[in-house]
């Protein structure tokens, strides 16, 4: 098991180091990052005053080592715009995309479990195909297309819901429906899967022999195991709602990381996006390995096979 | 990660084949087990996308001489034949903008599948033939982008290379490689372990010939399977990055741009600059979807479960 969890860490800090790099070779290879932070039409002196106060002028590898050196401090380098460290302000915003990222796991669950599991028992059944135009149209629909389409219809036309912003529950319906609308597919195919693995296992076949009760079969024996998977994947995919719901911050005004990340863009902090997006990896990385270490730990067979 | 894995999972088959009445004629007999429901979608907006210049009756990016902005469609009050389905904040005609706007998704979505689809298709061959160092190389690499969400890296791609339709092609291309080298990487282990493959080496074939006689043409089936799942994908990440504006830049006319223009008369309830370009991207990735799910069953059954 400790082999496992080294060998595993040391794997996510390799990843962790290509990823670092990765961001860092993009922004110097694209031009002169100072070109992106100063205004257009810029002196030359105003150039070369930012370069040097940013560490421009050094040679890469010193440029790469500072940089490496705010990853592992926790700083992630300055915003040019907030003047303040980039992990300052992502974690200032973290609880709104939490609050967010929370509500539209909760959505994703209840659109996408219950379809799911009903698409396995009735499976190749009128509820089946029901199931599938779900999940399909979770992937034709673009989250920031229901949302807007959403604004529409109920905060233009019926005036139910405020258009955007944080507040009470109101505020929240939206955004979260849009967020979570394309993760509840993924949930739906997933649930849908692992319940029909399970249905045919010997267990199963046990308990019906027993003479359990269909429903009971079904809750207690069969759901229970079948949702090992997929509260793995919800949680993969709360960490990814939390970082990479840009647009539907953006249109709901909803001050989380997305958007965070997006004035970033606009006010051309660029030492704000490779914080923001490092930041992201990051967490994705971290929330990977502790799910793999977990599922050792329960499961001894993942320990041998590797 | 979860981006894209889940996108090829879709489940639904194409559509069902043409009744038994329509069999009896011969032309409808040779349709039959075609995939007629995505057909019927995505051959318009091909012809659509390929004689944009004769079928539009604007041009795009010019307002229209005469027409005041926002004015409505045709059926709505105030409405006009001159333009359809009205016009936009710059008074430019929407229906020209929207069979425009159909050839840059198309465009994007097929070279952004094509570069993504090569790269990784030659990266996964790469690593699974030749093992070794190129294969931690590659299958490091790979894990360090996906860990990235798709979206974030797009994002952060674009705005520090700056926007234009070809850069959005390359930047798509980099950001989805990695989903092909997974796949194809794990079918090229269990090749180069098949009899022909060995004996191909046995009889001095030179490595280059093998990957290209032998292990190409028996990836390609998974290649296009995976191309048609990651298309929808694709023109749904440049419809999001042309709607924070870090995507195709103005005043090129992309669906998602006229998303986000659209975007402020939403709250007065012009409901026709938001509705018409969503429900293009929901057709068109809705029937490459369905068209992946029927290619998939119709050349390797065992993805249906990737």
């Amino acid at each position: 098991m400790g082999q496992f969890v080294i060998r595993r860490s040391l794997y996510a800090i390799v990843t962790l180091f290509i990823l670092s790099l990765t961001i860092f070779t993009v922004i110097r290879l694209t031009g002169d990052p100072v070109t992106l932070l100063a205004e257009p039409g810029a002196r030359a002196e105003d150039l070369d005053r930012i370069r040097t106060e940013w560490g421009l002028d050094r040679p890469w590898p010193v440029q790469y080592l500072a940089f490496a050196k705010n990853v592992i401090t926790g700083q992630l380098g300055k915003s040019f715009n907030y003047e303040m460290p980039v992990s300052t302000l992502y974690f200032q915003r973290l609880p709104n995309s939490l609050e967010l990222a929370l509500a539209a796991t909760l959505i994703s669950f209840f659109i996408g479990i219950p379809a799911g599991i009903i698409s396995a028992v009735r499976v190749n059944t009128w509820w089946d195909s029901f199931g599938k135009i779900v999940a399909l149209l979770g992937l034709s629909i673009p989250g920031f297309w229901l949302g807007l389409v959403m604004i529409l219809v109920f905060s233009v036309w019926l005036e139910w819901l405020p258009t955007s912003g944080q507040g009470d529950w109101r505020n929240l319906v939206m955004p979260a429906v849009a967020l979570g609308w394309y993760f509840a597919a993924s949930l739906l195919r997933l649930t849908r899967s692992s319940m029909l693995e399970v249905m045919r296992s010997e267990y199963i076949k046990l308990a019906r022999l027993k003479g359990l009760p269909s429903y009971a079969v079904i809750a207690i024996h069969a759901f229970k195991n079948a949702l090992i998977p997929v509260l793995t994947l919800a949680g993969v995919n709360l960490v990814i709602m939390l970082n990479a719901a840009v647009i539907i911050e953006v249109i709901f005004a909803w001050p989380g990381i997305g958007r965070l990340l997006y004035e970033g863009i606009f006010q051309r902090d660029f030492p704000l996006v490779q914080g923001v997006v490092m930041e992201a990896g990051i967490m994705i990385v971290v929330i990977n390995l502790v799910i793999d270490i977990l599922y050792a730990y329960i499961d001894p067979r993942i320990r041998l096979t590797r | 990660m979860a981006f894209v894995t889940e996108q090829t999972d879709a489940v639904l088959v194409g559509a069902s084949p043409p009744s038994a009445a329509g069999g009896r004629r011969r032309w409808l007999g040779r349709a039959r087990g075609l995939p007629v429901l995505p057909l019927a979608i995505l051959i318009p907006f091909v012809l659509i996308a390929l004689f944009a210049n004769a079928i539009a009756p604007y041009d795009p990016t010019e307002p229209i001489p005469g027409a005041k902005i926002f004015e409505p469609p045709l059926w709505m009050q105030g409405g006009s034949v001159h333009w359809l389905l009205g016009t936009d904040f710059q008074s430019r005609d929407v229906l020209s903008r929207l069979i425009y706007g159909a050839r840059v998704s198309l465009i994007v979505g097929v070279a952004g599948t094509i570069v993504a689809g090569s790269i990784g298709t030659a990266m996964g061959i790469l690593s699974g033939y030749l093992g070794g160092w190129v294969d931690q190389v590659i299958m490091r690499v790979t894990d360090a982008w996906l860990a990235l969400p798709a979206l974030v890296f797009a994002i952060f791609l674009a705005t520090m290379v700056g926007p234009s339709m070809w850069n959005i092609v390359i930047i798509l291309g980099a950001v989805f490689w990695t989903r092909y080298a997974r796949v194809i990487r794990g079918e090229v282990l269990s090749l180069r372990e098949r009899e022909f493959v060995k004996l191909a080496e046995i009889a001095g074939a030179s490595r280059v010939r093998v990957i290209f006689r032998h292990i190409l043409p028996n990836v390609m089936n998974t290649t296009m399977v995976l191309a048609s799942l990651t298309i929808g994908v694709v023109i749904i990440a440049e419809a999001s990055l042309s709607f924070l504006g870090v995507g195709v830049p103005p005043p090129e006319p992309a669906w998602g741009s006229m998303l986000s223009d659209g975007r402020s008369m939403l709250m007065v309830g012009d409901w026709w600059l938001t509705i018409f370009p969503g429900l293009g991207i929901v057709l068109v990735v809705l029937a490459t979807q369905l068209l992946g799910d029927w290619l998939r069953v119709r050349l390797d059954p065992q993805l249906r479960n990737l």
